[in-house]
């Protein structure tokens, strides 16, 4: 259990119900549990579908595309089953969110299933869970055998003669998994490794039956819009930007945690009142706005709405709600250097730029902290994320080498400042240990 | 091979949650190796038996997850975490104080079975860095002193 935290500014949704003791069915119920479900099995799908799109309710794992388009992109009439798999494989780092929707409000997960299933036609759903979150899975498979216990899953659901099975399943400690088609491997019994696209998953996925695939939290967020209505959920937002989200505050603030605000509020608001501005009287250096893989924003750059239109415009990404803030102690190339060992560790090793990109990154950037960089270093580390972009199989190769191109962009001078043998000039002492220095 | 009941009953549900044997494959791994401690010739061999798979199909999936281990391990798996979240709060500090501490180093376990060391990748507790996991627990908001506690408990315990 972690503590929760609170700030006037939250408009609490997808968070309503955390620490008021919503695993328990009954309680759930209470609050207003299992009423959207039971409203979408008096709907057409394509009734539920269109609310969603007009809830401008956007995928929340970091991507943003319109659930709601998603949705329909499932065809009506398939030859095989098909099925929903919830992603709840969070490991992007900086982003802690999913695992508080399943600590506190499981059901609400498996409430997104359902309707996501009526939607499209699906009666099995996966709730997808990392290895890591154990105690979580402990939780989700009781909040399942609750439902099942009630009727609310299995047979004839609610008595309206519609069949749903919804199961858990969980991984064993792999980013790449969280990518929508190495998920549907990993599901499968095998390597987490990508798919190539198309087909896309909504008509060939799990078992080559058509799959929606959805964030855990885009899906608890998906009973709300039933409940209160598409015009209500985009309101809370910004123009096709509809709701709220959980936004991770971490990093050098005063007040990190957890804190559910509207799309396209502001960052700088974000950092230096709901965060509590930067810790130890510091001042803020960079911030990195959504998840290790967006590129991160200068100072003068922070006072930008915080929606996927806006943080796109400015040439970094919403991402997965993470937002991890750097004071101005921080070593910028030593950062970049753990976010490279991060995507290099992570690497499936399946296509090639990624592979062997990430690895001479990661090489070039250790070389280049210890003090053994040439200048010639400096162009040849964007050289090789630019050519990672776009020519990999799955998203991972591009989330490696986003992020660098933007340090190097904006941080130009630091990198410089490391040549002919120079120490860091931030470390401080002890901190570290030696970093091995290859030879030139 | 013999596993405990509960790791039977819930293998014969999961089975039955999906149209091929082989989806159970990698939650099953992760129980199997709970009971015995790491991913023992035995157990990929049992595995493999009961889902029809070869033992090289079941390696190839091991070697990929990060949780997955064919080796023995401590009895207590520290796993720090020194992603950037963790790194910015001092998570390298709390990798090298446990370094010191416990006399080994990345994936090293103490000589009496007690403690594996882990540098490992995110884990999903960035707003409440840094932070540590042993075994499923997770330890958060740490410092060397608070991190000493822990293990100190977990050492208590591991002896009684």
């Amino acid at each position: 259990m972690v503590d929760l935290v609170s700030h006037p500014d939250e408009i609490k949704v997808v968070s309503k119900r955390f620490g008021k003791g919503a695993t328990n069915l009954d309680r759930y119920l209470e609050l207003e549990g299992y009423k959207a479900v039971q409203k979408a099995l008096g709907m057409e799908p394509d009734a539920i579908i269109n609310e969603v799109k007009n809830s401008n309710l956007r995928g929340r794992g970091g991507a943003g595309f319109s659930t709601g388009m998603k949705w329909s992109f499932v065809p009506k009439q398939a030859p095989k089953p098909k099925y929903v798999l919830c992603n709840g494989d969070e490991s992007e780092p900086g982003t802690c969110k999913d695992r508080l929707i399943f600590e506190h409000d499981p059901h609400s997960v498996i409430e997104g299933v359902m309707i996501a299933a009526l939607a499209v036609g699906s009666q099995t759903g996966y709730i997808y869970i990392r290895g890591e979150y154990r105690y979580l899975s402990v939780i989700m498979q009781k909040a399942i055998k609750d439902a099942y216990a009630r009727g609310f899953l299995g047979k004839n659901i609610f008595g309206s003669g519609k069949d749903l099975d919804i199961f858990w399943h969980g991984g064993a400690g792999a980013y790449e998994v969280g990518e929508e088609s190495a998920l549907m491997e990993s599901l499968e019994g095998k390597r987490g490794i990508p798919r190539i696209r198309p087909p896309f998953p909504a008509v060939v996925g799990l078992w080559g039956g058509p799959t929606v695939i959805n964030n855990a939290e885009t899906l608890a967020s998906v009973p709300h819009i039933l409940l209160g209505g598409a015009e209500w959920y985009a309101n809370l937002g910004t123009s096709r930007n509809g709701g709220t989200r959980l936004f991770c505050l971490a990093g050098n603030l005063s007040k990190p945690g957890v804190y559910e605000l509207p799309m396209g509020y502001n960052l700088k608001k974000m950092i230096y009142e709901v965060g509590g501005g930067i810790a130890n009287g510091r001042s803020l250096k960079a911030v990195v706005p959504g998840g290790s893989s967006t590129p991160l924003l200068l100072p003068e750059e922070i006072d930008i709405p915080m929606d996927f239109d806006s943080l796109t415009k400015a040439g970094s990404m919403l991402g997965s709600g993470g937002v991890v803030v750097l004071d101005d102690t921080n070593c910028i190339v030593k950062f970049a250097l753990r976010t490279m060992k991060f995507y290099q560790h992570e690497s499936c090793g399946w296509c090639i730029p990624c592979r062997e990109g990430t690895d001479w990154l990661k090489k070039t950037l250790t070389r280049f902290h210890a003090g053994g960089g040439v200048k010639k270093d400096i162009e040849n580390i964007q050289y090789l994320s630019e050519n990672m972009l776009g020519r990999t199989f799955c998203p991972l190769g591009d989330a490696a080498a986003m992020p660098t191109i933007a340090f190097v962009k904006k941080f130009r001078k630091e990198f410089e400042d490391h040549l002919e043998g120079r120490p860091c000039p931030f470390e401080k002492e002890g901190a570290v240990e030696e970093l091995p220095v290859l030879a030139r | 091979m013999k596993f405990s009941e509960e790791f039977e009953t819930r293998f014969s549900e999961m089975i039955g949650h999906y149209p091929t044997k082989r989806s159970v494959l990698v939650p099953t791994l992760l129980y199997a190796q709970d009971e015995v401690g790491f991913l023992s010739d035995e157990v990929v061999q049992e595995i493999a038996g009961r889902l029809d798979l070869t033992e090289l199909d079941v390696r190839n999936v091991i070697s990929y997850y990060s949780l997955l281990t064919t080796k023995p391990r401590g009895r207590y798996n520290v796993q720090v975490c020194t992603n950037i979240a963790c790194m910015l709060r001092g998570g390298e500090e709390l990798f090298v104080h446990c370094k010191k501490k416990l006399g080994i180093g990345h994936k090293g376990t103490t000589p009496d079975g007690m403690f594996t060391l882990e540098e490992v990748e995110c884990i999903g507790a960035c707003s409440w860095a840094p932070a540590v996991q042993v075994n499923y627990d997770f330890h958060e908001n740490l410092t060397p002193g608070k991190l000493d506690k822990v293990l100190d408990e977990y050492k208590k315990k591991g002896t009684q």
